[in-house]
């Protein structure tokens, strides 16, 4: 699997927000597209249940204003991930459940009906993924589309934020099964690789994937948690850390403390988003578009 | 809100962690630390330590599973309840270092935060 480079400099040039040009690449990418190219939809941290209106004043309009800017997308998407922290950590279980449930209520008004979920540490990190495996099923499983290898990874709802032997063991008898040329898309809440251990943005045991999938020629990870872009090809692995849609979080390390990039009045929504992923089988090759909550 | 009965029961076990910690293990040429955590901070949250001193930090958890990390001096430690949590390091760089809770402990866990003073 090749990430279009061109694609990557463009987003880099755009301060990792491409508009219409995106949306233009799209519409000729769909008319060109073979017959198992295919899109799909990434949202992350969602964090339905945040408070905090010097952050975002719009907490619970948000992810409601996401939901119809992926409705109006044209073509629509095979399928859309959530890749994780769909609420924001209660101590309160009862409150945790009422959170996923209304998150639950608001995105069942997607058209697409294929929607895949994983947790993050504030839907599973207390509970070790009780409430969510209830409302949303496993939290690990694969799955196949068109071609492409999915895996979904794991790596909240161990209270020390590993993977744990178990489920390496379970990710390793899927990749035997696999060629060394199949594409291979991963999907993670926390990055797989050391990010910025400072902040947390790793996972403990994570390098133990990394090794396993590093015979893979073709392989992408897709992962949420760190509230913006980030991408980077380390050895054979394409990582993509996707926007969140509650609230942005500085670059890493650029200050001393993680907090929340507070709310730009002048600028409504910044640093929020999804992204768009299409997938071309043969050469396979991925191409990304990143978009406002609003479509901007 | 706790019964006077289980705070009783978790002041004493804490204790006994501390008290066996003592006794076990501390070498007498080494600094310890008696560190508990508990959601959503440390006690201290202020560590002074003396660089090369041999240092030997007993961590004790008031409630849950917690995290100690310093990456600023590669140490980390899992903090269990009702557990014996032990750490030997010697401090070979002077100067201030942040830690953190690096097991998601809940609402206030970003906060969850501490600082080591490393003298010369």
């Amino acid at each position: 699997m090749k990430i279009n480079r061109r694609d990557l400099l463009k987003l880099a040039g755009f301060g990792g927000i491409v508009m219409a040009s995106g949306m233009g690449r799209m519409g000729s990418w769909a008319k060109a597209a073979g017959e198992n190219d295919f899109l799909f939809v990434q949202l992350s941290d969602t964090h339905w249940g945040f408070s905090g209106p010097p952050i975002n004043p719009d907490s619970t309009g948000t992810l409601k204003k996401a939901v119809a800017t992926v409705n109006g997308l044209q073509p629509q998407p095979d399928f859309i991930v959530f890749t994780g922290d769909l609420t924001h950590v209660t101590d309160d279980d009862k409150d945790r459940r009422t959170r996923m449930n209304q998150f639950r209520e608001i995105i069942s008004q997607l058209k697409v009906k294929d929607i895949k979920f994983m947790p993050g540490e504030h839907d599973a990190g207390l509970d070790e993924g009780e409430a969510f495996q209830e409302l949303f099923g496993k939290t690990h499983y694969t799955f196949d589309h068109k071609g492409v290898h999915f895996i979904v990874i794991d790596n909240v709802s161990d209270p020390t934020s590993a993977i744990g032997d178990k489920q390496l063991e379970w990710v390793s008898e899927d990749l035997k099964q696999r060629d060394k040329d199949a594409p291979i898309v991963v999907f993670t809440h926390r990055p797989l690789f050391d990010l910025y251990p400072d902040w947390d943005w790793f996972t403990r045991d994570g390098n133990k994937v990394l090794e396993m999938l590093k015979p893979f020629s073709q392989v992408a990870v897709f992962n949420g948690h760190i509230h913006q872009e980030n991408h980077q090809k380390i050895g054979n692995i394409f990582h993509h850390a996707a926007k969140g849609l509650m609230f942005p979080l500085p670059a890493p390390g650029s200050v001393p403390k993680k907090n929340p990039i507070p709310w730009d009045p002048a600028q409504p929504y910044k640093g929020l988003g999804f992204r768009r992923v299409g997938v071309e089988i043969k050469p396979t090759e991925i191409t990304l578009t990143e978009f406002g909550v609003q479509g901007g | 809100m706790k019964s006077p009965r289980v705070k009783s029961l978790v002041i004493g076990l804490t204790m006994a962690i501390f008290i066996t910690a003592s006794l076990g293990v501390a070498d007498e040429k080494e600094q310890v630390i008696r560190i508990t955590a508990k959601r959503f901070e440390f006690s201290p949250k202020e560590i002074t330590l003396n660089k090369g001193m041999p240092v030997l930090f007993e961590f004790g958890s008031m409630d849950r599973m917690h995290g100690f990390s310093c990456p600023g001096l590669k140490i980390r430690a899992d903090i269990y309840p009702k557990k014996q949590n032990l750490l030997r390091f010697v401090p070979e760089k002077a100067g201030t270092f942040p830690f953190h809770c690096d097991n998601f402990c809940g609402t206030g866990h970003e906060g969850m935060v501490g600082t080591i003073i490393v003298k010369e």
